[in-house]
């Protein structure tokens, strides 16, 4: 049985957020691709209109404009649809940010298959392996309301170019009041030593969701939410298979080059254990954004079969 | 922080921009881009490999820009008020780093360091080295990021200038005409665009890869003022910059010629991306003498 739980949609958290910071931090410019009210920073546009630039569906330039305005000092925040804001001007992003790790802010939203309906290209599966490939980049996945709120006021207050990634839909909201948020630090959720769920963005809750119920079938898992894929917090993935012997990751993210893909390659250069991966294999087609989490076992059930799997390899 | 150090620059009697140091008469700007065509040949010929085409096209462009025209500390490279020169064909990288040299941002001897390992100078400009802006070596990113440059001076209420040099093949890549209707759009009237329109790309000729004319219809058409000129003319050079301040954004069509002062070179693809042997070397440095 799951954990009922209240959502709240994290693209609102940051366009929100965004105005608490213009005060305090006045260097702070947005800019967008008509795309401001999907993304909320039309809130920003309203309020602060000398600060806000529009540039059209063109990603190029809006990158480009974005790493001159770093260079003269400001803290430029660009927003757009994942699919558009990562693969569109990957070489911008290259060549005018991450090599001169210049201090930019990519914040994008409708990441993942939560963009259930508009269908293939809108499904943002490949994100998290473009922006890790690029090495200045600190690469972020908020859970919830609360985590992404706590990250943008932390990357407005660390210098450096970050890529947020936020979904389209709402997502449940699994940490409390009192819960802080670290770049870099990740964020145990859920103490256990039989097995570790490493999870990220929509899979944090589905992760606790399979701990609950794993729970009753006498298994004590660990559910450690990896909302830093970049730099990764190496020492909580190590520690994680060393205390426990097996490791399931979990994201709504193509297996290649994403969080899967980061865990494996710090076991491997470290403590080799079985892992198993929850994530999409492949492109995925339209529908309703649950029937595709659905369809593709991005679920607490698919989670829960995952880790039956990975204790069956531990030796 | 230093002053800016006001001097009317004087050409047959019209006042052209307030400048600072090191300025140069028109005579002497002729003698240094002679001297910066020699250091731009011993660069490659001593590296082995880069550009130089391109970089004998542009250099009496810089020179007219860095000795005549912007404003800047080079003991200083990150002052805040300094006017921007943002280099786009980041492939013509010699010609400016003799550029910067001759201007004083790093000294003479740091020339021999390019595409070295551990050098100073990249084989495309990087802002590692002390007066270049921005990263470089992927076309059509330049006009962008001047752009950003040219906005943060607005929201700052700071009066400097932003120049961008692009090349003419360059204008091929679709970032170029983002940058130009968004420039206009936001009304980026401190920003002037250069194209070194030498008529040369890489593989040869640009009529023949892809035609770019009207190219001055084509910039007035996404809302620039354009003004052409020869570009291995100082006067001509200075004369437009000089006009572009008057309000933009503008677009100078520089008129020029690739390989411009070793005959074997003018006119010649070839030379677009490659390196003169001992033999071609030494023949050019007479032709440059």
């Amino acid at each position: 049985m799951a954990t009922q739980r209240a959502s709240a949609a994290t693209r609102e958290t940051y366009g929100r957020t965004l105005l608490t910071l213009a005060d305090d931090h006045p260097d702070i410019v947005v800019l967008g691709g008509d795309l401001n009210v999907s993304t909320f920073v039309h809130l920003w546009r309203d309020q602060y209109p000398e600060r806000f630039f529009d540039f059209g569906p063109a990603e190029q330039n809006i990158v480009g404009v974005a790493a001159g305005l770093a260079a003269a000092g400001k803290v430029p925040f660009v927003s757009t649809f994942s699919v558009f804001g990562t693969g569109r001007p990957y070489d911008q992003l290259r060549v005018l940010i991450s090599q001169p790790s210049l201090n930019v802010k990519l914040v994008c939203t409708h990441a993942g298959i939560l963009t259930g309906e508009d269908g293939m290209s809108a499904h943002g599966i490949e994100d998290l392996s473009l922006m890790c490939a690029l090495p200045s980049f600190t690469v972020i996945t908020p859970a919830d309301a609360p985590e992404t709120e706590q990250a943008v006021r932390a990357i407005a207050s660390t210098k450096g170019p970050v890529y947020v990634r936020l979904p389209r839909a709402a997502t449940q909201i699994v940490h409390d009041n009192g819960y802080k948020f670290e770049i870099g630090t990740a964020d145990l959720r859920k103490p256990g030593s039989d097995v570790a769920i490493v999870a990220m963005g929509s899979l944090v809750a589905p992760a606790l969701d399979a701990a609950d119920s794993l729970a009753g079938q006498g298994i004590d898992a660990r559910v450690v939410n990896l909302h830093t894929l970049a730099p990764a917090d190496e020492a909580a993935i190590i520690a994680a298979a060393q205390e426990t012997g097996a490791i399931v990751t979990a994201e709504e993210h193509y297996v290649h080059g994403g969080l899967g893909s980061v865990v494996a390659g710090v076991l491997a250069r470290n403590c080799p254990v079985p892992v198993e991966m929850v994530a999409l294999y492949g492109y995925t087609s339209s529908g309703p954004a649950n029937e595709l989490m659905e369809k593709n076992g991005l679920t607490a059930a698919g989670v829960e079969a995952a880790v039956h799997r990975a204790l069956k390899r531990k030796s | 922080m230093s002053a800016r150090i006001i001097i009317p620059f004087y050409i047959a009697g019209d006042v052209l921009a307030a400048v600072n140091q090191p300025l140069q008469t028109v005579e002497e700007m002729r003698a240094t881009s002679l001297q910066l065509r020699r250091d731009s040949l011993e660069m490659i010929y001593g590296a082995g490999s880069g550009h130089p085409g391109g970089s004998l096209s542009e250099i009496d462009i810089l020179v007219a820009l860095y000795f005549g025209v912007m404003r800047y500390d080079a003991a200083d490279p990150a002052w805040p008020d300094r006017d921007r020169f943002i280099l786009s064909k980041g492939h013509a990288s010699p010609g400016f780093y003799t550029t910067l040299s001759m201007a004083g941002y790093f000294g003479r001897e740091e020339l021999s360091s390019y595409r070295k390992t551990d050098g100073l100078l990249q084989g495309h400009a990087h802002p590692m080295t002390p007066g270049v802006e921005m990263n470089s070596g992927s076309l059509g990113m330049g006009l962008s990021f001047a752009l950003g440059h040219a906005l943060a001076a607005r929201l700052d209420g700071k009066d400097y200038r932003v120049f961008a040099l692009l090349g003419d093949g360059e204008c091929q890549e679709g970032e170029v005409w983002e940058a130009a209707m968004s420039a206009a759009h936001h009304r980026a009237t401190n920003l002037t665009a250069i194209v070194d329109r030498n008529r040369i790309q890489n593989d040869r000729f640009t009529d023949e890869v892809m035609t770019l004319e009207p190219l001055a219809d084509r910039w007035r058409d996404f809302g620039w003022n354009v003004i052409t000129c020869d570009g291995h003319e100082h006067v001509e050079v200075l004369r437009a910059l000089e006009t572009a301040s008057e309000g933009g954004p503008t677009a100078i069509i520089a008129n020029t010629v690739k390989g411009k002062g070793v005959s074997f070179m003018e006119n010649n693809p070839a030379f677009h991306g490659r390196a003169p042997n001992a033999e071609e070397y030494e023949a050019a440095l007479k032709e440059l003498a």
